[in-house]
């Protein structure tokens, strides 16, 4: 695995990019051009999901018809427990986003572009508008993005109103046409039918940078890093029991103690990876990887220090789900309640290996019947937690911690 | 000439669907216009609403109640959110929400008797690296201390009074 820098703190390689390369590059080729060097790098979904990038830009670019309105939509939506790094790229490296965007709506078509900014973060609102207006001026957006023929493209910023389920894609595009946010079924998937009917290309704030890296870069550059399913690099977002939280850069596959060792937390004695939809991974597995194939996450690295209790941090996200499930379908609504009660249950003290395995068989349950993504991974947290510190979690006396 | 408040808000929405059009996407940047001047979303406001946009009311209230940011109820001029996951709750947001409660006077979910505040909690706010954090209308503040929270709160007390009838955020970032 090659070494990027000396350092991993903060967004290396975004803030070294020179501006507008990759737009450049983008401009003066075909759609066909830029997806095929996406695809070539092996670029995924950089929101947890892993949906290979190159793959949902030829899926919009295919939507029929030149005079078909096509969106580029960029959820800057983070609502996971513990994410951070779309609050810092966007503060710090905006160009870069928009950037991405334009390299986007090149590649598949698009004309208009919204960026989904999460109503929690309203305050870099203006410095978003302003990164717009200074594009526009420079013609890096409007019409005939730099001086080529039929490329127009412009970006409009809508705001959230606090629902953490709008992060969800088809969510995203039930709130923008003014709807609960409430996912859809899928198929039929957004690139197909999106916003209003539109063809509708969703990617997060980091993937979009990668994008215009890539266009820069090149697809062999951001091969370079990773591992053979996860190309190049990924921004985490660090909090908890550590010297140092924020912002790091890693290559793909970093294990999650090489990544203690840097933000300052070992003798950690468990590690969320993921947020609250992810798992919870305890000491003795601190050689996984962060990778698409062995521990996923969307940014979120929350680490536990020796002196935690992990029911009380199972409690704090189901907690965290009760409150923010959409409500629309059942798995998701009520067993989310469920495992509460019984992690409620067990700070207690009054519940029974029969009962705890039911609850696990139901969280199992939620894994497969719950009708977005983010309902099918609600339960990850409880069932990792109740799965690696058993002995932690039974036979509490009432009132006693861990 | 006397306007009641009925006839005022109507004029503004008015006004604000001449901006926003009348397509359904509207909906949503309306009730987060009305909800910032008025810090709430009344029945009557909503029954407008309904009526410009050519769409149920319930469809309308639908909405207003899905969304964290959207309310029917009266609140307060400042909404203090404080975060309570897992990041801020490590770093000590026990102890901010029991000194705001001290501080207020009210429990999270109540507004003060002069109606100025509200407290309530937030899921995750994006400030986990600097917790705990809360927000207070648009702004954020991160690290808060407990022994904090006074100046914070006489902050917003000096900028109401300032600006008694227009809602600013007191700390820009």
């Amino acid at each position: 695995m090659p070494v990027m820098s000396a350092s991993h703190k903060g967004l290396v390689t975004f803030k070294q990019a020179a501006a507008d390369v990759g737009l450049k590059a983008a401009a003066v080729k075909s759609g066909t051009e830029i997806i095929d060097e996406i695809t070539k790098s092996g670029l995924k979904g950089r929101a947890g999901a892993g949906f290979p990038t190159g793959f949902k830009w030829k899926l919009a670019s295919a939507t029929k018809g030149e005079d078909i309105n096509k969106f580029v939509v960029c959820n800057a939506d983070e609502g996971e427990p513990g994410t951070f790094k779309d609050r810092v790229i966007l503060n710090e490296c905006a160009d870069l986003v928009f950037e991405g965007m334009t390299i986007a709506a090149r590649a598949i078509g698009a004309k208009d572009g919204i960026v989904f900014l999460r109503g929690e973060y309203a305050f870099l609102r203006r410095r978003l508008e302003e990164t717009l207006a200074r594009r526009r001026v420079k013609n890096l957006l409007g019409k005939s993005v730099l001086g080529v023929k039929n490329f127009d493209f412009d970006v409009e910023i809508k705001m959230g109103s606090g629902a953490y389920i709008c992060g969800e894609e088809t969510a995203l595009i039930e709130t923008l046409e003014g709807h609960r946010g409430e996912p859809r079924n899928r198929p039929p998937f957004p690139v197909d039918i999106g916003y209003f009917k539109h063809g509708t290309l969703v990617n997060n704030v980091e993937t979009l940078c990668w994008a215009a890296i890539i266009m820069s870069r090149g697809a062999a550059w951001f091969q370079q890093a990773g591992t053979s399913d996860s190309a190049g690099y990924k921004i985490l977002s660090v909090s908890g029991d550590c010297s140092a939280p924020g912002v790091y850069e890693f290559p793909m596959g970093v294990t999650i103690a090489e990544l203690l060792k840097e933000v300052g937390g070992e003798g950690a004695k468990a590690v969320q990876v993921g947020g609250a939809s992810g798992v919870c991974v305890p000491a003795r597995e601190f050689d996984r990887r962060i990778t698409f194939e062995d521990a996923a996450t969307g940014g979120s690295i929350i680490v536990f220090g020796p002196q935690r209790d992990m029911l009380h941090v199972a409690e704090n996200f189901l907690e965290f789900f009760v409150d923010e499930s959409c409500g629309q379908c059942t798995p998701c609504r009520l067993g989310n309640s469920k495992l509460l009660e019984a992690v409620r249950m067990l700070k207690d003290g009054v519940c029974s290996m029969s009962y705890l395995n039911e609850v696990v068989s139901l969280g199992e349950t939620m894994q497969l019947a719950a009708k977005c993504g983010l309902g099918q991974s609600s339960p990850n947290a409880f069932l990792s937690i109740v799965n690696n510190f058993k002995d932690e979690i039974m036979g509490r006396v009432s009132g006693a911690g861990a | 000439m006397l306007i009641t408040e009925d006839e005022a808000l109507n004029s503004e929405l008015t006004a604000m669907a001449e901006s926003y059009g009348r397509s359904r996407s509207a909906l949503i940047p309306m009730l987060q216009n009305v909800q910032s001047k008025h810090s709430r979303i009344s029945e009557y406001a909503m029954q407008l609403i309904a009526d410009i946009l050519d769409i149920h009311p319930v469809e309308v209230y639908g909405v207003v109640s899905f969304y964290h940011f959207l309310n029917t109820d009266p609140k307060g001029r400042f909404i203090i959110r404080l975060c309570r996951s897992i990041s801020c709750e490590m770093t000590g947001k026990d102890r901010v929400a029991r000194q705001l409660i001290n501080d207020l006077g009210i429990d999270f979910g109540q507004t003060t008797a002069d109606g100025r505040f509200t407290l309530e909690w937030a899921n995750c706010i994006g400030m986990c690296d600097q917790g705990p954090a809360l927000m207070i209308n648009d702004a954020v503040y991160t690290n808060v201390t407990p022994d904090k929270l006074h100046d914070v709160l006489d902050e917003c007390r000096r900028t109401m009074g300032l600006h008694a009838m227009e809602r600013r955020d007191v700390c820009p970032l």
